[in-house]
């Protein structure tokens, strides 16, 4: 492996966990701190739904649908940028 | 079926599009059965005879004697198929039929299991499934043994993957049993056999292959099961043609309706009368902080990291072609399973209020006693002993706390008690045995696959010829499936109960091996094996006080006991593996390699 391609595969790597560790942290906020405010956040009202309900029973899943679909898309960007992509399927 | 799989691959959407307009067609062929006087019972059995038909069928059509057709289904599986096959080895006989009951009557703090069984994909997604997929392994524990070396870390990977799986097999082998044995009009202990039979079936010959081909069909089968009658009585009682953004109201209705009923529990003696059947006492949704909120987030988090670490679900992404697909197909799998679990509380929330609100035809609650007696419902499910009435008070008016129900019929009861034709009802006893028999279907594989592979294969016989291999995964998967059978047919614990303890067992014992195996180069041998080891002991010796009644610590059930083993075995893994050598540059430059989607797996094609 030549120089190069060791310093682009670090790079590589170093932007794939900087993105891991950005949607770990939206993944937390509405897994965890979303649903433990639920009280809190029954006092506004979504679509004729308390709001704590709202999230936990269609909020968050729909959050983390998109999330993984945002992920991907930034993820198979890195990897083409650092020829990392493989075949594409 | 080898050399003509790559051109039934060509032709997937066709194939499935066919097949589920054919599925239509023997609904409405049901439906006219019906109207000209065929009974609820010769629709049930024709319902579930078909569908198993056809998967049998598939699996034989997909037979193998190949090693990575057996093992991988080939790699050949587009993401959105695997998507949809994901889905169905993952809503088991629990998501599909207890869940909604258990939302239904546990209320605010079962919502857990809603946002764990569907957060945990974001965790497969970033930490696991494109990472395994690229090493190329046929097994989870080939990875750990591969990662680590040595058949120590292997054999423990292999014990909490048998341990994991196969107390939530058992769960859904007594699914298959509770719906065939009511369909059928069968014994239970006769159904759980039937179950098991249906089951084998589409993965003997076939084994991975067998398996992708058939979930995919039962996926199909399940998610229009699911859906139709919650958009039937959404429609009927006015939230609209698609109930889930309408159904608020509903929601504010059945607060009114409980402060009005008000929620108590049974009188002493009728409760005991009734045994496991409960009464409505929680509140349908009412989040008290504090302590209820803890409780939810440990029992959303065990949930999570299970789905993570269950071995039959991450092998599911060992199939796809490469890593970029492996990743677009667990998006496509928390959509497909997004679109059952967003519907799962519409469903408790709809059939509640049909039960209460006495200005609906189908109330129940506050009628008169006779009246209730008399409903065809009621006394099938009587007669099979899941609902019972007790006027404790001999006012002769049903109270809320005079309705007893077991929670896991709800869904199955949905279409009766809103008054839904026969055929409803036996197409929702198809998508149960569907998702009951697809989870079961991955269960066995995986045991199977780790017991032939690496216990067999890779420990005790490493020169063993790829016929031998085949022969003995398959002899293996008859016995898991008769020793399953025969534990389920004991009927130890409920549904919901098994599987929660399936995620426990699998997040103590092989969660942060396998994160830590990627994103820990420092982690080594040692470490591993302290960490799964731990883990998984300290899990189950707390499950074991807890359940032969120790008082739980902090709130932590038996539900969610992987609260405990999940600490123990980071704690264990990061300081043994500080106290031992690192691991050599060799496996260094694996862990590198496993980073970058592109290039060749770390496994060889054959191994």
């Amino acid at each position: 492996m030549s120089e190069d391609k060791a310093a682009r595969r670090k790079i590589h790597w170093k932007k794939t966990s900087r993105l891991t560790y950005i949607v770990l942290a939206i993944w937390f906020t509405f897994g965890f701190i979303v649903p433990w405010f639920a009280k809190e956040l029954d006092a506004f009202s979504f679509l004729g739904f308390e709001l704590g309900y709202y999230m936990i029973v269609q909020g968050s899943l729909i959050v983390f649908v998109l999330l993984i679909i945002v992920q991907n898309m930034i993820q198979d960007k890195i990897d083409d940028e650092y020829d990392a992509g493989g075949a594409d399927q | 079926m080898s050399n003509k799989s790559s051109s039934f691959i060509d032709n997937l959407g066709k194939v499935y599009a066919l097949y589920t307009l054919g599925f239509l067609a023997f609904f409405a062929i049901m439906a006219v059965l019906e109207v000209f006087g065929a009974g609820a019972r010769l629709i049930g059995i024709l319902f579930l005879l078909f569908t198993i038909v056809i998967y049998a069928a598939i699996g034989f059509l997909s037979r193998t004697m190949q090693v990575d057709a057996y093992y991988v289904a080939g790699r050949e599986v587009p993401p959105l198929y695997n998507g949809m096959a994901t889905a169905a080895d993952w809503m088991s006989g629990a998501s599909f039929v207890a869940l909604a009951g258990g939302i239904y009557f546990g209320g605010y703090p079962y919502l857990g299991f809603i946002i764990g069984w569907t957060g945990g994909y974001v965790l497969v997604n970033a930490l696991m499934a494109p990472y395994l997929r690229k090493f190329g392994c046929y097994t989870v524990p080939d990875f750990i043994g591969t990662r680590y070396g040595g058949n120590l870390a292997r054999f423990c990977a292999v014990i909490v993957l048998v341990v994991a799986s196969f107390t939530y097999v058992t769960a859904q082998i007594n699914a298959t049993g509770t719906i065939a044995s009511r369909a059928l009009a069968i014994p239970f202990e006769l159904g759980v056999w039937f179950g098991l039979l249906g089951i084998l079936l589409c993965s003997m010959l076939g084994g991975m292959r067998g398996v992708t081909w058939t979930q995919v069909a039962q996926y199909i089968v399940l998610i229009i099961a699911y859906l139709v009658p919650v958009i039937w009585m959404s429609n009927a009682q006015g939230f609209g043609i698609i109930p889930h953004f309408g159904y608020g109201d509903a929601a504010q209705r059945i607060a009114e309706l409980q402060a009005e009923y008000g929620l108590e529990p049974a009188a002493a003696a009728a409760q005991e009368a009734m045994g496991s059947l409960k009464v409505l006492t929680t509140p349908h949704f009412d989040p008290q902080g504090g302590f209820q909120s803890w409780q939810f987030v440990t029992l959303a988090l065990c949930m999570m990291a299970g789905t993570a670490s269950l071995p039959h679900i991450l092998m599911r992404y060992f199939t796809t072609p490469s890593v970029r697909s492996a990743r677009k197909s667990v998006a496509y799998s928390l959509f497909f399973i997004f679109l059952l679990y967003f519907t799962a509380p519409a469903l408790a929330t709809l059939t509640k209020l049909q039960l209460l609100d006495p200005t609906l035809a189908t109330a129940v609650i506050g009628q008169s006693v006779d009246s209730v007696l008399a409903l065809d419902w009621i006394q099938n499910w009587m007669e099979v002993g899941m609902v019972g009435i007790v006027d404790s008070n001999g006012n002769g008016t049903v109270q809320l706390n005079e309705f007893f129900m077991r929670p896991d019929i709800v869904v199955l009861a949905t279409p009766e008690i809103a008054g839904l034709p026969y055929v409803i009802s036996g197409l929702v006893a198809a998508g149960g045995m569907a998702a009951a028999m697809s989870t079961a279907d991955g269960l066995l594989l995986a045991i199977a696959n780790a017991l032939s592979h690496d216990l067999y294969y890779k420990i005790i016989d490493p020169k063993a010829d790829t016929k031998h291999r085949l022969i003995v995964a398959r002899i293996l998967l008859l016995a898991i499936g008769a020793a399953a059978a025969l534990i389920a047919s004991l009927q130890l614990t409920g549904i919901l109960g098994a599987v929660a303890w399936a995620f426990c067992f699998a997040c103590s014992g092989l969660f942060f091996p396998l994160v830590l195996g990627i994103w820990w180069k420092r982690a080594n041998r040692q470490g591993a094996v302290a960490g799964m080891a731990a883990g998984f002991i300290a899990g189950s010796v707390y499950l074991y006080y807890v359940y032969t009644g120790g008082t739980p610590l902090w709130g932590i059930d038996h539900l969610r006991f992987g609260i405990i083993g999940m600490p123990v075995s980071l704690i264990a893994m990061v300081a043994v593996s500080l106290m031992t050598p690192a691991p050599d540059a060799e496996i260094q430059a694996m862990v590198d390699e496993t980073r970058i989607p592109t290039g060749d797996t770390i496994l060889a094609e054959n191994h």
